[in-house]
């Protein structure tokens, strides 16, 4: 149930405007942060990135480059119909000029659609499905943080290749869960693997005992968790209880942020593998920027998701900078003509379907002995090299690669 | 292994127990609504709050002043529960006689305001609480591994319910308050002190809610939102039970954890909405719910 309310809530970074980017239409470049700001996916994205939104047009510098940027903020709800009616509202009326981040993969394939039809902008951070580089690519939306394919490929990997060569599902039973689902399934049986069997349970679910005694029957050995949020973090609090982990079993979290990690504690999630692109204590960059957003945000140390907002969308203004036009797909075409560089991914680009490219990382959390104190989770396990990391452009099917 | 509808019956008996926990919260929790409306009159669709909030408190005394799970059993309910009475003597107190839906409004709108502050002070992820030492670890009871922790909260919440039910139905305390609903005037009468036996009886339904939020703590993760998610299913077990019976209520809250259970084995994805099928057709069947009495 949700009966929040969408706000807007706009900060005008610069006011002066300048001849030079007299292609700016209405003169003023609009960033419209539309994701969940008050529900289950809040803490992983919500306001942290808005946050994000806001540091990137500082660090552009936009104020004295003469550009004139405005953050505006929406709550779509985890509704696809609500996110849809908000992108309307915000392409006709608000002349937002670019949407970013959009959790929850129905929503995004949503405004995505819309996004073409206005010919405007959409990047993609902490919505999930691969479908946005494949069967639904668009001229105008690059996919930047990570996908389903990126998460199966790197976590399901691991797993079977430490020799995790059973598994059993627990799917939340929606389009992002599905899709998580069917790409690990592939990575399991491609390295010789079994599945044992799949539960689907309802989005959201806060009892998970049933399903994890389920999952303990079919004696598989990894149980793998294509869901999200808080239904993550119930199904492994809870198997802990059940004695999943006590009893040989092992979780593989197939979507796990650092703040499912913070809510679950160490003691609850010491040992699961997970695959991000981003973790604060990677590297003296990673650090300093996520301090800065720390301050900014409650002192909490950004997730993956946060932070693709904050690079998509300096790399956005520096396009359009380049460009000197906001049109949508000049400005996407732009975007995948310039390497991308920032504090956080290092070096990247961006392919022709829409797929930002930069590396993953797999991590296991650490135990409650070897972390330091609160945020310090995560040990390296290994690096997917960018070129491994996503999905080969020709296997997608997307029509915008020839 | 013998097998029934293809599910081997070990497995069976398992999810049958899982689902005889789950409802020992619904009958917990739907046992403080059922005394309030019963009592009250009032549709309180704060408990979902109010529990969350008697999970919050086992949080803060854990963390803040470092008191454990046995602590916060004890002191949790009176404290959440005066918070009730507070409402009670400022809000509720003015709408009794008034018809059900502003009580039911101003409750509702409370839960919202309640729920979004501690979103905006906690977030929505939640907050690990760990399950005390003393009830750490499991049975293996050969079908299934029981932990500890669940076998307890079925225990209490079966304790707790019984007690309460027979302090209501059965003792000459629950007399005055059956009495005092029925005819107000005339208890005072007898000069019994009405108004603050109402009152007490609010804060008692409350202090019912968030001794389920402290048994809750330890299973799902101290959050915000967890009792919007529940507060639903428990009416539709008011419901069912029949609207202020103290006993329809337990007994619903239990039965309907175990046809829970079973959905969750034979199909999935209808578990969250099978308790409001069962709902639709008894209210067919009995508008008054199963335990209801025909008006």
């Amino acid at each position: 149930m949700n009966w929040k309310r969408s706000f807007y809530a706009a900060a005008v970074f610069a006011l002066a405007t300048s001849p030079t980017y007299a292609q700016i239409s209405d003169g003023v470049i609009k960033i419209g942060v539309m994701n969940d700001q008050s529900g289950t996916y809040a803490d992983l994205a919500g306001p942290g990135s808005v946050v994000a939104a806001r540091m990137a047009v500082e660090d552009f510098g936009a104020a004295k480059k003469g550009m004139k940027v405005e953050v505006v903020v929406a709550d779509h709800q985890n509704k696809p119909e609500v996110g849809s009616s908000i992108a309307r509202q915000w392409y006709d009326v608000d002349k937002v000029d670019a949407i970013v981040d959009v959790p929850t993969s129905s929503v995004a394939l949503a405004v995505n659609q819309i996004t073409r039809e206005k010919n405007k902008v959409l990047i993609v951070s902490t919505g999930a499905t691969v479908d946005l580089t494949g069967k639904s690519c668009s001229p105008n939306t690059i996919h930047w943080t990570y996908d389903t394919w990126s998460l199966a490929n790197g976590t399901g990997n691991a797993v079977v290749k430490n020799g995790g060569d059973s598994w059993f599902f627990l799917t939340a039973d929606y389009a992002f869960g599905h899709s998580l689902e069917q790409q690990t399934e592939a990575v399991v049986l491609k390295n010789g693997g079994k599945v044992m069997g799949k539960v689907r349970h309802p989005f959201p679910s806060s009892d998970m005992s049933s399903f994890l005694l389920q999952a303990q029957t079919s004696k598989a050995k990894i149980i793998g968790l294509a869901n999200a949020g808080a239904d993550t973090i119930n199904a492994i609090k809870q198997g802990a209880e059940f004695g999943i982990v006590k009893s040989g079993q092992q979780f593989a979290g197939l979507l796990v942020f650092l703040t499912d990690v913070h809510s679950l504690g160490l003691n609850v999630a010491q040992g699961l593998l997970l695959t991000e692109s981003f973790y604060w204590d990677l590297n003296d960059q990673t650090r300093a920027f996520s301090k800065r957003f720390a301050k900014l945000h409650k002192g909490a140390m950004p997730t993956m998701g946060q932070v693709g907002v904050y690079s998509g969308v300096l790399h956005y203004l520096k396009a359009i900078e380049a460009l000197k036009s906001d049109q949508g797909d000049k400005v996407v075409a732009k975007m995948k003509e310039l390497p991308t560089d920032d504090a956080v991914f290092g070096k990247g680009w961006v392919r022709q379907d829409g797929r930002k490219i930069h590396n993953m990382y797999l991590f296991e959390v650490k135990k409650p002995a070897e972390s330091k104190g609160a945020w310090d989770y995560y040990k390296l396990r290994g690096t997917i090299p960018a070129e491994q990391a996503f999905r080969p452009e020709k296997e997608g099917g997307c029509s915008l690669v020839k | 292994m013998s097998e029934i509808f293809g599910i081997p019956t070990q497995a069976l008996f398992g999810q049958l127990l899982i689902g005889l926990i789950n409802g020992s919260f619904y009958a917990l929790l739907s046992l403080g609504l059922a005394v309030i409306f019963g009592l009250l009159n009032i549709i309180n669709f704060a408990h979902g709050a109010q529990y969350m909030m008697g999970a919050f408190c086992a949080w803060f005394l854990l963390n803040k002043l470092g008191l454990g799970y046995g602590w916060a059993l004890l002191i949790t309910p009176p404290v959440v529960g005066a918070s009730g009475i507070v409402i009670e003597r400022l809000m509720l107190s003015r709408l009794y006689k008034l018809d059900h839906l502003y009580g039911f409004l101003l409750t509702f709108g409370l839960a919202l305001i309640l729920q979004g502050l501690f979103r905006q002070e906690f977030g929505s992820s939640g907050l690990p609480y760990p399950i005390p030492n003393a009830l750490q670890g499991g049975q293996n009871l050969g079908f299934m591994f029981l932990p500890n922790y669940r076998a307890w909260v079925v225990v209490a919440s079966l304790t707790v319910c019984i007690a309460t039910w027979f302090l209501i139905e059965k003792t000459r305390l629950g007399a005055y308050l059956r009495a005092a609903t029925e005819n107000p005037q005339l208890v005072q009468a007898f000069g019994i002190n009405v108004p603050r036996m109402i009152m007490l009886t609010y804060g008692f339904g409350v202090a019912l809610a968030a001794l389920a939020g402290v048994m809750a703590a330890p299973i799902y993760s101290v959050n915000p939102l967890m009792g919007e998610n529940l507060i639903i299913v428990v009416f539709a077990v008011v419901v069912i039970g029949g609207m202020g019976s103290i006993m329809g209520s337990i007994v619903t809250g239990f039965m309907l954890g175990l046809v829970e259970g079973l959905t969750k084995v034979f199909y999935p994805e209808a578990s969250n909405t099978v308790i409001f099928v069962i709902m639709a057709i008894v209210l067919m069947i009995r508008p008054a719910g199963l335990f209801g009495a025909q008006k």
